[in-house]
């Protein structure tokens, strides 16, 4: 290999952009100074004076009164870091305007206790399920430092009262401050219990505050893991067998040896290559130079069309796992005055983060440390310990703020190759980065299923029995099946569940049938946001509506008559009916449509407004998006949410999917997998309607019914009921 | 060597002529502000100006750029992030995960300096960056907003 360029000029950047790393990280988040004190030990040095003081696990205060939170979840753009520290800070009583954030790394959760508890970020599970332990450890906190300067004025602490981090002793009025009082309060023993203050007494959480994390996101600052630059760090390229399963037969290392900057050629497993390389631009080119022959194996010859036969094969087959069962479906369907039927499909889709797939590693035989856009920063270091082959307590990850996540970046396949190509390196930072088309194939995709939706009618038209029958691929049997409950992926059933936050089925059906036949293809599924309430919603929402019209009922009469029982369901479906203005006159070639469900602990509806013309070209004009997520923690943030998650459902339903073709995924880039752009982009009116009383997720539900409200109005528009996605194969005609 | 004029200070780089000018600001110049995201001028994330021109530096060589030519990057659009652009996006917080947004604010700060009040169907052709989040409705209130003179100073 060519080790020349060692010496040259070309590596010479390494300085003066660690220079402008150490710059741009310590102003941008506070998140990464906690994890660059590890490697870069001198600073760690310098800063030593200005340390933060911990009081507890969650909140450290600064000598100038900085308030920094430790927030266990990743940001990905859903507004999470912002949204647990208002939760943290409200309890704390501190003041807002001086709250910083920091991620504590995976590692040291481990040697304290799992302090921090879940670092797990998908299912819009970060506010849902911390939101007790975040709120204790900001009263806790706030106990501390309340005691700490009691006990220096030698008065009782139920004499003091504390705002924005100041500190008051009614009596002599006396005030001190956090940061004074910090050192103190860390030596107190926790109290055993703190009250939580009533939601309605909030002044930090619930109001509409801007996102701590946007500075660096509007002048190139914010350090991306892609942006990473270590001293002495290669970088490196990699591709992987194009047919999932397949192998690689053999490579050219020489034939590319030559080439700027190279350095090394790896094999990653028995299925992929990587190019180490001074630059990513070097080792991506010489990539695309090696001579790589394939073995793909049995699945080389699967194609869409033959998983799709397969799964329509599930679709009648006998029996399935029962997710829901109520009454006698079958039984009810057999002695119906009516039957209404409809088969459905969804493809596969990609998440295509803007950022690909990424993490930087430096090995050693004695400590593997990587710095990682995860999801999940403890699945994280988990992984890279058994890559590293070290033990758990050798490793650390320090997680940067996510380039897109949508659940790709819970799964770390990309790591697990990062650390065997930076075990080829040891004590050199390696870089490992996929190109587009690399991210494009060999994702965790969006699974695969097909649905067949039977209705059964009595003599007045009403839905008396309903058997949906789900086919197709089960992502927990793709990645974890040791959680397969009997043989059952409960994920299957989001939205369709007897009870339960993870989605109920909400309509009021006497003989119900929910039953899913596991067929699962080759090519590998993965969470995606919104992922199983997605489809669902469009199957189960879609037929309503063909229900509805095969028995000449308005849409919204027929699901405010089967959500009679379901006030949170209905009052969202009202709202949303009310604001778009469900029923007024509408030009020619436009329609309405309704969808509602329940997922991720949340109540939402849409009601979409779209145009046909004459041409066939559809416009989705606007949409009204209502949530009740219980509590709302920012509402303007869970505005951003409700909008984002129509981009994405939308860019789905029109556009997103993923063909197989010899066992490989054919979409390669933008170019071949369009998404949205601000072109397409609707009007989102959005409406955060929180009844209190629980706690539900923001990132994903509302994602449920964009595709649904939309293809219901089409179908208003223009008669024609879409059944199959993405709309892109389907030519649409004004009736 | 090549020379390069970027965010005003003339800079020389070591790579090959074919070398796309995004490798070389974000490996040479180390001005990460710029984002690959496709590698065929597909998304935008890549966004610089050159001699004011919004420009998908993905896909253009090194060769192709003059020495005398301005190139623009996220990096250099205003000292202290002080362009209206910038200021709008701060006020409506449009950011998500805020990879695309570099691309999105130069392609936004080329159209207003060729359109200072550009119509819902001017920002939808000027603007066809890709952003997963979904930030498209923010990003047009904030072009407009900063098209207005920019959030009222506090």
């Amino acid at each position: 290999m060519n080790d020349s360029i060692a010496a040259s000029p070309r590596r010479a950047p390494a300085a003066p952009a660690r220079r402008r790393f150490i710059v741009s990280s310590a102003a941008a988040a506070g998140g990464l100074a906690l994890a660059f004190h590890v490697p870069f030990a001198r600073r760690a040095q310098a800063q030593t004076a200005a340390l933060p003081q911990e009081v507890n696990a969650w909140v450290l205060i600064k000598p100038d009164e900085t308030v920094v939170i430790r927030i266990a979840r990743s940001e990905m753009g859903q507004g999470t870091l912002t949204g647990l520290a208002q939760l943290v800070a409200e309890e704390l009583e501190c003041d807002w305007s001086r709250v910083t954030t920091e991620y504590p790394t995976p590692g040291t959760n481990v040697a304290r206790k799992r302090v921090w508890g879940n670092y797990s970020t998908g299912g819009s599970r970060g506010v849902r399920e911390s939101h007790d332990y975040v709120r204790k450890g900001g009263a806790t906190a706030r106990v501390m430092l309340v005691q700490a300067a009691a006990d220096g004025w030698k008065v009782p602490a139920s004499e003091c009262s504390v705002a924005r981090g100041v500190i008051t002793h009614k009596g002599s009025g006396r005030t001190t401050t956090f940061g004074r009082v910090a050192a103190a309060a860390a030596k107190l023993a926790p109290p055993a219990d703190v009250a939580l203050k009533d939601p309605k007494d909030w002044t930090i959480a619930g109001q509409r505050v801007a996102r701590l994390d946007t500075a660096g996101k509007v002048d190139g600052s914010q350090v991306y893991a892609m942006d990473l630059k270590l001293p002495g760090m290669l970088n490196a390229a990699i591709r992987d067998c194009p047919v999932f399963g397949g192998k690689v037969k053999r490579f050219e290392p020489a034939a590319i040896a030559n080439r700027p900057g190279v350095k090394k050629v790896v094999p990653v497993g028995e299925s992929a290559v990587a190019v180490i390389a001074d630059t990513w631009w070097h080792a991506k080119t010489a990539l695309d130079a090696l001579p790589i022959e394939w073995d793909g194996g049995a699945n080389a010859s699967v194609s869409s069309a033959s998983i799709a036969a397969m799964l329509t094969a599930g679709l009648d087959a006998p029996e399935g796992i029962v997710g829901n069962s109520s009454g006698d479906a079958r039984g009810a369907l057999a002695k119906a005055a009516r039957t209404v039927t409809a088969t459905y499909a969804y493809p596969y889709q990609n998440h295509a983060t803007m950022e690909v797939m990424n993490a930087t590693v430096r090995w050693t035989p004695e400590r593997c440390e990587a710095w990682v856009p995860t999801q999940n920063g403890e699945a994280a270091l988990a992984v890279l310990a058994e890559a590293a082959g070290l033990p758990v307590a050798s490793c650390d990850v320090y997680k940067l703020n996510l380039g897109g996540g949508f659940g790709r970046r819970g799964q770390h396949d990309w790591l697990a190759q990062a650390t065997t190509v930076a075990r080829s390196m040891p004590g050199t930072p390696v870089k490992l980065m996929w190109s587009r088309e690399e991210d494009m194939t060999h994702g965790r995709y969006h699974p695969v299923t097909q649905c067949r939706m039977t209705a059964g009618l009595d003599a007045e038209g009403n839905l008396t029995a309903l058997h949906m029958r789900i086919s197709g691929q089960s992502i927990v049997a793709g990645l974890f099946p040791q959680n397969l409950q009997n043989g059952k992926d409960p994920v299957v059933f989001q939205g369709l569940n007897a009870g339960g936050a993870e989605g109920a089925f909400s309509y009021a059906v006497p003989d119900l049938l929910v039953d899913h036949a596991m067929r699962n293809p080759h090519v590998p599924p993965g969470f995606w946001r919104g992922v199983n309430l997605n489809h669902n919603a469009i199957y189960l929402e879609s037929f309503v509506d063909e229900v509805a019209a095969a028995t000449q009922q308005d849409p919204l009469a027929l699901r405010r008559k089967l959500l009679a029982k379901s006030p949170k369901n209905l009052a969202v479906l009202n709202a949303v009916a009310e604001r778009a203005g469900w029923g007024t006159p509408l030009p020619a070639g436009s329609g309405r449509g309704l969808a509602q469900i329940m997922g991720f602990g949340s109540y939402v509806a849409a009601c979409a407004e779209v145009s046909v013309s004459d041409d066939g070209r559809l416009k989705i004009h606007r949409i009204v998006a209502a949530t009740d997520p219980g509590h709302a923690v920012n509402p303007q943030q869970i505005e951003a949410q409700v909008e984002g998650s129509f981009a994405y459902g939308l860019s789905a339903a029109l556009y997103g999917e993923c063909t197989v073709k010899d066992g490989r995924i054919e979409q390669d880039n933008f170019s071949s997998y369009p998404v949205m752009l601000m072109e397409q982009m609707p009007r989102v009116e959005a409406i955060v309607m929180p009844s209190g009383g629980f706690w539900g997720g923001v990132g994903e539900p509302t994602i449920a019914v964009a595709a649904p409200a939309v293809l219901n109005a089409i179908h208003a528009a223009t008669g024609q009921r879409i059944r199959e996605l993405p709309l892109k194969h389907h030519t649409l005609k004004r009736a | 060597m090549p020379t390069l004029n970027v965010n005003g200070s003339v800079r020389t780089v070591e790579a090959e002529p074919d070398t796309p000018l995004l490798w070389v600001l974000r490996e040479q110049l180390g001005l990460t502000g710029t984002k690959y995201g496709c590698g065929i001028a597909a998304c935008g994330a890549c966004t610089v100006h050159i001699d004011g021109v919004a420009t998908r530096s993905c896909v253009r060589p090194l060769s192709s750029v003059g020495a005398n030519e301005k190139i623009l990057t996220i990096e250099g659009l205003a000292p202290k992030a002080s362009h209206p652009l910038q200021k709008s996006w701060v006020a409506l917080d449009v950011p998500q995960c805020g990879f695309c947004q570099s691309g999105m604010l130069m392609a936004a700060a080329a159209l207003l300096k060729a359109n200072p009040k550009p119509t819902d169907a001017d920002i939808d052709d000027a603007i066809t960056n890709i952003c997963r989040c979904g930030t498209y409705n923010r990003v047009r209130a904030a072009i407009k907003l900063a098209a207005d003179g920019g959030p009222r100073q506090v």
